[in-house]
């Protein structure tokens, strides 16, 4: 094809069809991938069922963002990656905008400015910005000596902490928590030096005093809530306590599907969104439990597989922060609503009920199933 | 482990403009080769790194999950139950009371409640309560009542605002129920006393459990009840007529709702009792003393069963139940005539002439009195080598007098004699067989032992030696001796035995609710009175007989009797008359708190006893004319069915005062014995039984 001096890249030619994983990846579905998203979701559904106290019709509202996420999901699939790395300038911005037309015209919803209204839909940027975060960051470090310089780290942790300080203010600690956390991620796999690291860490460590005062009143809450949940057990810690007993109460093979007391008596609240996992680990048992975070670890497996596998930094950098992102997210709501982790907004992925988090999070995985099934043949 | 630095001072910003061509691929340098190599392998061992840290993590996740639902399951399995779980209690019925024939003494009865939901309220409450005073009678005293409730009650729970609603209130408000979202009419169940006053000091009444009865009750007896027995009957036999309550183990919401039965313990309801008063009795005793302060007690001689026992005035138990309020407690309280106490079985009163059969009894038996014997009664009594005169009421004297005459007559000399021939020792050992001095331990609450005055009980408290003249004024029933009413009609329903008896009661069977079975309560046997020779007691009984029969002190009353009655009058001295007093004014320019308490014991059919009575009737003056009647009535009532005598009962008309003449009085000298009442005891109805509403 080409002389051997010369590094020729070639389109991956069409091959046989040899497996029903190799025939979905001419339409750029990964096999692993979307039977683990789907047994995940099909859960989920099963759960949403019996938290939402046998609501059909949130089932099926679930059911529509799970399919428009999963059309999103085989669409962002169908682009290469080089069209989000060249795209990533324009995402960034655009969801940058967004962030600043939210602060400025936004929806209040529950003492919260986060909705942009659309019109005919209402629409979170800070979701937006999850998926361009990583894909600016990876885009910027692409190409760029690796481990990063103080000029271009700095500017990496620029371009993470502004649309960070943005969505903290609506305030979203959440969301403004996993978009920092998808930024720094691309960092750390592009090779961050272990002294700017820990440098960090010892900074945050002493500025968490300063923080404390920037609080909202009901996130300080939240922190002593966390510290001590039966120092307010009917007020602030009544979430985090009632969402114990609901998994205590479990055992190890659970109360049986729908026959989960706690979500149903209405002690648990949010039952149907953050704090879903609670209902799962109680109808369910330790032995659901397992089976949960082991679809999670293989997804999270298989998108670190597939980041391994990228062609370029940019890939790289993005599927590997998309697939830890991933598993913070899953950490962050199980760790809460087990009571290891204060309480913060953030929905089980997948399972919550919840819109854009799911079409999002989809589109993560397409971008991922866009990485694994675009492979150019490199020969030296 | 560290990331290997890449070597180049290459020029890193032709590294930096993202994708190229592979024109320019073809010239990148060797350097940058190795960078892009060794940038991967750097990439490989960060997703290492990352990959650790999620197996850390979720191991973490595995291990406080194992802690939760494993090690600690058991610790929020309970936390979960106790989430959901209501026990609601399921109150008892409460048991029944009836009268010997069935007749209903307290009953539980439908009580209509109009409650309001707040919840449920459309508008303001305020004008709710408004409309709804339009409908029914609503006093400040309900609504401020209904605010207190419904501070204390969740909001989806309804408020009791009225409990007893007339049928025609119920009527209106359903007429215009539409009106009323949030507004209902539900049935309860409310104590009612068909006999009201009548019983009141029998049956008692239920109300409102205290801080003071959560002390001495087992609270698990209690669950669902809020009303306990507070006095009678309702009191004494509270543990059979409460029952058991059950319970139910509800689901309930975060809300506390109720959602649906998971578990339901079965209480049981209380037992029914059916007591030894004949209601037409108690209803004939009751009108027959009629405005007079008293008692009146019948007893069933063979057996003991109380058939009458009265306490007037008497008081309206209605109140107590529905939560009488403080105004009206008060009243009752300082009422002059004490209508909270009953006197039947706490009034101590000296039992006047009323003490002579069993004195003659006594004197048989000791074999210190010949009943043929005849003793001169000058008018007075003198102790040997004393100045002191033991005056007879009657001041001529009765001249020579023996045991019927004595007794028809009630002349005191004849019964000094015989007190001061038995002395204090012998008299104290029969009267004390006959059940004076000791509690009855009767079946209903409170009752007072009177006092039988001994040698013993004059040193303990006085100090003293017993003194004879003390010994005069006990045989004629005054001095330290009191009685009180259930006391007297047990004696006379024992002389009507013969000195056998029965232990006075008032239960006579209990009905199981549930299967209807009726279990009779078997009398309790009484040591007889001890006597060598039953024939005293007929001796005895010959001259009671003869009380009312002509010149007999009851004549006047018992004269056409169609059946044959004994009996003895008496009037006690409530109040001594001063040394230099001759003789005490007229009845009725007396104050009436020191006029003579009049008393009568009787009993009857004289061969075949069935019924036994003492009527006490406080400052009535004479037993014959005031207490006598009352007695006449109720025998009449029990052996007949019908009242036959019906001569107006004006014991304080002045025609009969004048047939009065100063009876039993001792007065010469009052510390001798003819004191009102002795000083360590308290007058009659000193601790009335004040039971908090």
């Amino acid at each position: 094809m080409s002389s051997s001096s010369e590094i020729s890249v070639i389109t991956q030619a069409p091959q046989p069809v040899t497996s029903f994983g190799a025939w979905l990846a001419r339409f750029h579905i990964d096999l692993i991938l979307v039977v683990a998203l789907l047994a995940m979701s099909a859960l989920g559904l099963f759960v949403l069922y019996s938290a939402s106290g046998h609501s059909a019709s949130m089932v099926f509202s679930q059911g529509q963002r799970l399919a428009l996420g999963l059309v999103v999901m085989v669409a962002l699939a169908q682009a290469p990656p080089e069209l989000y790395r060249a795209a990533a300038p324009w995402l960034y911005s655009l969801a940058l905008l967004l962030l600043l037309a939210t602060l400025l015209l936004g929806q209040h919803a529950k003492g919260a400015q986060r909705w942009l209204d659309l019109g005919v839909m209402r629409f979170q940027p800070s979701e937006l910005m999850k998926l361009a975060m990583p894909i600016a960051v990876a885009a910027f470090l692409h190409g760029r000596r690796l481990p990063p310089g103080l000029m271009v780290l700095l500017a990496t942790l620029a371009m993470i902490g502004v649309p960070t300080a943005l969505i903290a203010v609506q305030p979203d600690l959440g969301t403004a928590l996993l978009v920092l956390v998808a930024g720094l991620l691309a960092l750390f796999f592009g090779g961050l030096r272990w002294r700017w690291i820990l440098l960090a860490l010892g900074a945050g460590g002493a500025a968490l005093p300063l923080l404390w005062f920037k609080l909202h009143d009901y996130q300080r809450n939240r922190l002593l809530t966390f510290l001590d949940p039966e120092r307010d057990p009917l007020g602030a810690g009544y979430h985090i306590t009632q969402s114990k007993i609901a998994i205590g109460s479990g055992g190890l093979f659970g109360k049986g599907w729908l026959n989960g007391t706690q979500a149903k008596l209405d002690f648990l609240p949010e039952s149907h969104t953050d704090f879903i996992f609670a209902v799962y680990s109680e109808e369910l048992g330790l032995l659901g439990v397992l089976l949960l975070l082991t679809l999670y670890a293989v997804i999270v497996g298989r998108g670190l597989v597939i980041a391994l596998r990228g062609q370029d930094t940019f890939q790289r950098l993005l599927g590997g922060s998309l697939a830890l992102t991933f598993f913070i997210y899953v950490f962050i709501n199980t760790g809460m609503v087990m009571g290891l982790l204060p309480v913060v907004g953030v929905p089980l992925p997948l399972v919550s009920y919840g819109g854009t988090s799911m079409v999002s999070l989809l589109a993560g995985f397409g971008m991922l199933m866009s990485i694994q099934t675009h492979r150019k043949l490199l020969a030296a | 482990m560290n990331v290997p630095r890449p070597p180049g001072r290459g020029d890193s910003s032709s590294l930096g403009r993202g994708a190229r061509g592979p024109i320019a691929l073809l010239n990148t340098s060797f350097e940058s080769m190795k960078n892009l190599h060794e940038e991967k392998q750097a990439f490989t061992t960060r997703v290492w790194i990352a990959a650790i840290g999620c197996l850390v993590m979720l191991s973490i996740l595995v291990m406080r999950m194992t802690d939760l639902q494993v090690l600690e399951h058991d610790y929020y399995s309970t936390r979960a139950d106790d989430n959901r779980m209501r026990l609601v209690p399921v109150p008892p019925v409460r048991g029944l009371v009836y009268d010997r024939n069935g007749a209903l003494l307290a009953q539980n009865v439908p009580a209509f409640v109009l409650e309001i939901t707040p919840e449920q309220l459309p508008g303001k409450l305020d004008d709710t309560l408004a409309r709804l005073g339009q409908l029914v009678r609503l006093t400040d005293v309900d609504i401020a009542r209904f605010r207190e409730r419904m501070r204390k009650t969740p909001h989806y729970r309804a408020v009791a605002l009225r409990s007893n609603l007339s049928a025609e209130e119920v009527a209106r408000y359903e007429i215009n129920r539409y009106d009323f979202q949030g507004v209902d009419v539900t049935a309860g169940l409310l104590r009612e006393y068909p006999l009201g006053t009548v019983a009141s000091h029998v049956v008692g009444y239920v109300s409102g459990i205290t801080d003071t009865d959560l002390q001495t009750i087992d609270e698990a007896s209690y669950q669902g009840l809020n009303q306990i027995g507070k006095t009678g009957i309702e009191r004494s036999h509270e543990d059979q007529l409460r029952g058991q309550p059950g319970n139910k183990i509800i689901e309930a919401n975060a809300g506390g709702r109720p959602l649906r039965e998971l578990d339901y313990q079965q209480g049981h309801a209380g037992q029914n009792l059916y007591l030894t008063i004949d209601s037409k009795l108690q209803t004939t005793a009751e009108a027959a003393l009629g405005e007079l302060d008293g008692a009146a007690i019948a007893i069933d001689p063979r057996n003991g069963e109380v058939l009458a026992l009265v306490s007037k005035p008497g008081f309206d138990p209605g109140p107590f139940v529905e939560g009488i309020d403080g105004d009206s407690y008060r009243a009752l309280l300082e009422d002059p005539d004490r209508p909270l106490y009953n006197r039947a079985l706490l009034g101590t009163y000296p039992p006047g002439s009323t003490i002579k059969p069993f004195m003659a009894a006594a004197g048989l038996i000791a074999g210190t009195l010949n009943p043929a014997t005849k003793i001169f009664d000058p008018g007075y009594f003198q102790l040997p080598g004393v100045e002191r005169k033991y005056r007879c009421y009657w001041r001529q004297g009765h001249g020579w007098v023996d045991l019927n005459l004595a007794m028809t007559k009630s002349c005191d000399v004849y019964f000094y004699q015989a007190a001061l021939n038995m002395g204090i020792d012998r008299i104290d050992d029969v009267l004390g067989a006959f059940g004076f001095g000791h509690l009855s331990e009767i079946d209903i609450p409170h009752e007072k032992s009177g006092l039988l005055p001994t040698r013993d009980w004059k040193r303990r408290v006085y100090r003293q030696a017993w003194f004879p003249g003390e010994t005069l004024n006990t045989g004629i029933g005054q001095g330290y001796l009191t009685v009180t009413p259930l006391q007297l009609a047990q004696a006379a329903a024992r002389m009507a035995m013969r000195g056998a008896g029965f232990k006075p009661h008032m239960l006579h069977a209990i009905e199981d609710p549930a299967t209807h079975n009726i279990t009779a309560i078997a009398p309790e046997a009484l040591p007889r009175v001890e006597a060598k020779d039953r024939g005293v007691f007929d001796r005895v009984i010959e001259a009671m007989e003869l009380v009312m029969q002509p010149g007999g002190t009851a004549y006047a009353v018992f004269k056409d009797a169609p059946y044959r009655a004994a009996g003895k009058t008496g009037t006690a001295q409530v109040a001594g008359l001063k040394q230099d007093e001759t003789y005490a004014p007229k009845l009725d320019a007396t104050p009436k708190l020191l006029r003579d308490h009049a008393l009568f014991i009787a009993f009857a059919p004289v061969d075949d006893p069935r019924i036994a009575v003492a009527v006490i009737a406080e400052h009535a003056g004479h037993g014959g004319t005031s207490a006598a009647p009352v007695a006449r009535a109720m025998i009449d009532e029990y052996l007949l069915g019908k009242v036959l005598y019906n001569a107006p009962n004006t014991p304080l008309a002045p025609v009969v005062v004048e047939t009065i003449p100063d009876e039993d009085s001792d007065d010469e000298n009052p510390d001798a014995g003819g004191a009102p009442l002795p000083p360590d005891q308290p007058k009659p109805g000193d601790d009335a039984s004040a039971v908090p509403p």
